[in-house]
């Protein structure tokens, strides 16, 4: 049904996509939970940051990118120098790319999510002998649960759907950094090869759909469970 | 002994509360709303830190900004149940009771499951639970971490009348059965006449009066608190016979001084709390002969008070150790000639036991 090639892109869009939401999750909460719960100085300044790649053009962070954390840029010489590690032109940069445009959305369902959580639920568990962290973990974090699932399913949407950043930052390595829209623009970019175009077409919109679905029935089932508070 | 000395400015409200309280039974804090009730027991609780002061539980300081302690709630051990029940919406009845039991002790457990009658709610979820029933689990879940001191803010206050109802007897247990000593937030006079044994009372952040609810009913600063026909007198007495012809309980004030009220299902010697409203009470110089009034005492006036927006005289008199304030006319005061140290008879009209065992 798929030729190899479009599996090959399909794979590579799943997997860096999945990848990046995942090592993004710990820190998203953490963000999330600062701008919720927290009052410090420079919490405006943080959250702009975070929000920074929703207003951005995605060709300049991939710019930024490209220079902070290729080979000669700051971090990525003392990545490469101290863990041998490498990010332009690998799959590896393409995961920290789109990482970084999807997660403003992740934050903010994950913080509004936060914001919904009853405090004196929090405050009833902590005279029940519950210490800050075993509260953030037995109550707090479940009943967030809800938003960070919509988080991390928009977020690995909008991953799936990353162009400019990655192109930019990693170019357009068939098998190494080509995922579903690269692929696309390249078909695009060739002559007489539109129907592949629409075949890619047709894959992405199919897996945007699925998940968007799965997001909003683990939203509900999620929700059911910490329903009617009390 | 449990002492209070803590000050707190809270917007407008500047609570200052210096108090020692018994470390058994059931003691009712009670005021008008915005007074400071909760904002004590928050205090109590570790959840709101006091500008200065301290407080000791037992050999236990908890609080001492001279010293800077300030133990966090979960190390206090102390149970708090709120107005709203707050239990956990994901987690089963079960879950939420045994969210703060550090060691698992089954007898207790069924013990305190047992008392509450939330045995055939373990495995649902609160959000399936009717008011009463979630403070229900609320109280099982303060008692099951084994507090050394319970809190409970107006437990009663958001549930409807059927629902007061059915959560009041269960208190009524509580108050019996189990030995932690509770702090009862409360601005319902009925609610302390039937659970507690001491009360505070505190107006704009201060504690007005405290002491045994008995004397502190009778005192001055409590007449504010009841309208005319609310006025009473609150006195304890011993159960002693059932009469062998009629449905009647003979209950004792001292050896001397009896009182017969509606037949009361207790052991002999058994302590209740009998209430006396003082429009029930009438005062005779000579003792009445055949009379329809069963409960007739010797009295001494102790004080006499004239309210004279109304014409009405309230009279304290002493029957042994025990108060008992009589409502009169002045136009009756008058006639008799009432005076401090005068011996009367008191004539009862009605008198109900507060105390009343449902188990």
């Amino acid at each position: 049904m798929l030729t190899d090639y479009e599996l090959q892109a399909l794979l590579l869009s799943l997997k860096i996509s999945g990848v990046a939401v995942l090592v993004s999750l710990p820190l998203g909460i953490l963000c999330a939970w600062l701008l919720a719960r927290c009052q410090f100085h420079g919490k405006a300044i943080l959250d702009g940051i975070v929000h920074l790649p929703l207003v951005l053009p995605p060709v300049v962070i991939g710019y930024l990118l490209l220079t902070l954390m290729g080979r000669q840029g700051i971090i990525g010489r003392t990545l490469y120098d101290w863990f041998g590690l490498t990010f332009s032109f690998s799959w590896r940069g393409a995961v920290i790319a789109v990482a970084v445009v999807s997660f403003p959305l992740m934050v903010r369902s994950i913080r509004l999510a936060l914001e919904g959580v009853d405090l004196k639920l929090e405050q009833a568990a902590r005279t029940l002998g519950a210490s800050p962290v075993k509260v953030f973990f037995t109550i707090t974090l479940p009943l967030t649960l809800p938003g960070i699932l919509t988080g991390t399913i928009l977020a690995f949407a909008r991953a799936l759907g990353e162009f400019g950043a990655t192109i930019t930052f990693v170019s357009n390595i068939p098998g190494e950094t080509q995922t579903i829209p690269l692929a696309m623009f390249s078909f695009i970019e060739t002559p007489g090869a539109e129907t592949e175009a629409a075949r890619l077409c047709i894959i992405a919109i199919v897996i945007a759909l699925a998940s968007l679905l799965v997001s909003e029935w683990m939203t509900r089932m999620a929700r059911n469970r910490v329903e009617a508070q009390c | 002994m449990l002492t209070i000395d803590v000050q707190k400015v809270l917007g407008s409200l500047e609570l200052d509360i210096k108090l020692d309280l018994p470390m058994q039974g059931i003691t009712a804090i009670f005021g008008r709303s915005g007074t400071g009730k909760t904002s004590l027991i928050n205090v109590l609780s570790g959840l709101s830190k006091p500008d200065k002061g301290s407080i000791q539980l037992g050999d236990r300081i908890l609080c001492d900004s001279a010293k800077g302690i300030f133990l966090p709630p979960e190390k206090r051990k102390i149970g708090y149940v709120f107005q709203d029940a707050r239990l956990f919406p994901h987690y089963t009845v079960a879950g939420n009771l045994t969210y703060g039991c550090c060691d698992k002790d089954q007898t207790h457990f069924d013990d305190v499951v047992r008392l509450l009658g939330i045995d055939s709610l373990l495995q649902r979820y609160p959000s399936s639970l009717s008011g009463g029933e979630k403070q229900r689990v609320a109280i099982g879940r303060a008692l099951l971490m084994k507090p050394d001191m319970l809190l409970m803010d107006e437990p009663l206050a958001s549930l409807d009348l059927p629902r007061k109802q059915e959560l009041m007897p269960y208190l009524e247990k509580l108050a019996k059965q189990v030995n932690t000593p509770i702090l009862y937030v409360t601005h319902s006079l009925d609610e302390i006449l039937r659970l507690a044994d001491f009360m505070v009372m505190i107006n704009k952040g201060q504690v007005v009066v405290a002491g045994n609810v008995n004397s502190v009913w009778g005192s001055p600063e409590m007449r504010p608190w009841l309208p005319a026909k609310e006025q009473s007198s609150l006195i304890s007495a011993r159960v002693n016979q059932t009469h062998p012809d009629y449905a009647l309980t003979q209950v004792m004030l001292s050896h001397d001084a009896c009182l017969w009220v509606s037949k009361l299902h207790r052991p002999r010697g058994e302590w209740v709390r009998v209430r006396i409203h003082s429009n029930d009470v009438s005062i005779t110089k000579a003792k009445p002969e055949q009379t329809s009034i069963r409960n007739i005492l010797m009295a001494r006036i102790d004080k006499i008070l004239s309210v004279n927006e109304e014409e009405k005289v309230a009279v304290r008199l002493r029957v042994g150790e025990a108060q008992l304030w009589a409502n009169l006319t002045l136009w009756a005061a008058d006639e008799l000639c009432l005076k401090v140290g005068d011996e009367v008879f008191a004539q009862i009209k009605g008198v109900s036991v507060t105390q009343d065992d449902l188990a």
